[in-house]
């Protein structure tokens, strides 16, 4: 515990700490607008066109996250506009987009001359060699990312949940969708030092499936994939460090593994609430008809804590058991 | 609460004039002439395909006149913003989404219209959310994840969504298809509540069902044209086919919807976008 405290007292601990909490409270936010409109690897795309950006700006030697936001921006708006026209087939586009991205950037890198070694740095994450300067850039990134996914939530929400509705209200849609796809390629650019452009997704998307497993509204999905993702990247940092001296454990692989690991776990919760959900669904309320088949004998007495599911059907209850559904009607029970 | 009876001075909630609209280079509406008075209640009714969605979907804005005009309570349509004004129920319960969404979030967007950015609800706005939720019978469901309600509570759902702006005027686009009748009684008892608290209300549909009795006026299209204007229609009656032409033609065979081009190149939208 102490060699613990002795290692997060290093200042590059402290920054790599800082990093992972803010880029994992930040990405989940905008990974719920993502899995909403069912766009769950935009984000694996927009860190391959973010390669692209990464290795011009190693060329050029332009600053190389600046570079990849303007990569990561542009791919987004191009994926928006294909979307905007082509809803069904926009996974083809994001296909198109993963392989041009990540071709363009070993090959933008090879005829500069970089070796591929320094683009490793961002495609699988250096959070402990993170400077002052990226530590600063990567928490004002993430505080404007959180900041605008839970102020303009209800705006974001409305408009991938019936855009056309979302119209008629007076919302500008095409706005909203380009400031999601904006704000999904920031949040690649920001996580690109703590996790690694190729696993920058799983932060985005991950810890979204956990929270939903548990969760029946959107907002607390929302703020609880917030959570969750912060759990995991300082608990993955933090598995990294401890391993660190035995092994040499990249941080953005233990903390994609734990935010796994708090799915894994999570999942038998939300398939129970699920099938308990399933089994409380109220009975259809038909309209009542002349059918009435009273149950010949039954000594057993329902009622509350009989022993027998209960299950509302219009204005009663129905107790169930051995395939049969009675309920009570004046002495006796009827079939329902 | 919910109450706001619109005044003559507030003006004629639709007026289209010789409104077209074209989609996909295929003429679906053409020349239609339509006028709803404050208060009134009018069925749009029509064969699939006749473009009666086509001509409510002009009504808000979602597709564009080719030709003619519209106005909204008086203002040009391309001019309106006071969109808190109209409250839109769409045909279909929104594209699935890949998040739990409760039924209080999704009749909560129907506020919007109303809230101002990065501002969170009200104790007004949501005391306005559960009264909508009561005019459709859903109290009580606030916190049941939307998907986990059957169709006909869905539907109701989205017209409290509309309610809950507030709206002087309601556009319906077919609230009762597939929907069972015991909840197309509901939808017919939550629409008579707004009708008889002064709302303006414009329902698409193919047959009236339990909705008949609440119908100021009929308008019954065909092949986008506006054939007939006045009194309301058995349903039987829209169909028959000298309603409201000199002469008649006979087509055989599934009237089919003729102005969608099948595509399967990979950009193009799927087909049934082309609404």
């Amino acid at each position: 515990m102490t060699d613990l405290l002795d290692l997060f007292s290093l200042p590059f601990m402290q920054r790599a700490l800082l990093a992972a909490l803010f880029t994992g409270m930040a990405v989940p936010a905008v990974g719920t607008y993502l899995v909403q409109r069912r766009m769950a690897l935009m984000g694996d795309g927009l860190g391959h066109v973010a390669v692209t950006g990464v290795a011009i700006g190693l060329v050029t030697g332009l600053a190389p996250t600046w570079t990849a936001v303007v990569a990561a921006v542009l791919g987004a708006v191009a994926i928006e506009v294909i979307r905007e026209r082509g809803h069904a087939n926009g996974d083809l586009a994001l296909a198109l987009l993963f392989y041009g991205g990540l071709a363009g950037g070993i090959f933008v890198a090879g005829v500069g001359g970089e070796s591929t070694a320094k683009l490793q740095q961002y495609l699988f994450g250096s959070i402990l060699s993170i400077s002052p300067g990226d530590v600063a850039f990567t928490m004002g990134l993430s505080v404007v990312l959180a900041a605008l996914c839970v102020g303009l939530g209800p705006q974001l929400f409305a408009v991938a949940q019936d855009h056309e509705f979302a119209k008629v209200v007076g919302l500008d849609v095409r706005f909203y969708n380009l400031l999601v796809a904006v704000l999904a390629a920031v949040s690649v650019t920001a996580a690109m030092r703590t996790v690694g452009l190729l696993l920058v997704s799983a932060l985005m998307v991950v810890p979204v499936a956990t929270a939903q497993q548990l969760t029946r509204s959107f907002r607390t999905t929302l703020l609880l994939s917030m959570g969750l993702g912060l759990v995991a990247s300082v608990g993955g940092l933090v598995v990294a460090a401890l391993a660190s001296y035995g092994a040499d454990v990249a941080p953005g692989a233990s903390i994609v593994l734990l935010s796994l690991v708090l799915f894994v776990v999570t999942w038998p919760v939300g398939a129970l609430l699920r099938r308990r959900q399933r089994l409380r669904l109220p009975f259809a309320d038909e309209p009542a008809d002349d059918v009435h088949l009273p149950v010949p004998e039954h000594t057993h007495q329902h009622g509350e804590g009989c022993g027998h599911r209960a299950v509302a059907h219009g204005d009663h209850v129905d107790y169930l058991h051995d395939g049969h559904r009675h309920a009570p009607h004046d002495s006796h029970y009827d079939e329902h | 609460m919910l109450r706001r009876p619109s005044s003559p001075a507030d003006g004629v909630p639709v007026a289209l004039r010789n409104a077209s609209v074209v989609i996909d280079g295929r003429p679906v509406v053409r020349g239609a002439d339509l006028t709803v008075e404050a208060g009134e209640f009018v069925a749009l009714m029509g064969a699939n395909g006749s473009g009666k969605s086509t001509l409510v979907r002009a009504m808000t804005g979602l597709r564009p006149l080719a030709g003619g005009s519209a106005t909204l309570f008086d203002t040009p349509l391309p001019r309106f913003h006071d969109w808190h004004r109209i409250g839109f129920v769409p045909q279909r319960a929104g594209a699935s989404s890949g998040v739990p969404a409760s039924v209080w979030e999704v009749v909560g967007s129907g506020r919007l219209s109303r809230r101002r950015l990065f501002r969170p609800l009200s104790a007004h706005d949501r005391r306005i959310i559960h009264d909508a939720m009561e005019v459709v019978g859903l109290e009580g469901m606030a916190q049941a994840g939307i998907s986990t309600l059957s169709g006909g509570q869905q539907q109701r759902a989205l017209i409290a969504r509309a309610l809950a702006g507030e709206p002087d005027l309601f556009l319906l686009d077919e609230p009762t298809a597939g929907v069972d009748l015991p909840n197309q009684e509901a939808l017919a008892r939550a629409l008579a509540t707004l009708s008889e608290r002064g709302a303006t209300i414009v329902l698409v549909a193919h047959e009236l069902g339990p909705m008949a009795p609440l119908i100021d006026r009929a308008v019954v299209m065909r092949h986008g044209r506006v054939v007939y204007d006045g009194a309301p229609l058995a349903d039987h009656e829209v169909h028959s086919s000298h309603l409201g032409e000199a002469h008649t033609h006979h087509h055989h065979g599934d009237p089919r919807i003729d102005h969608v081009p099948v595509v399967a190149s990979p950009l193009d939208p799927p087909e049934e976008d082309a609404r």
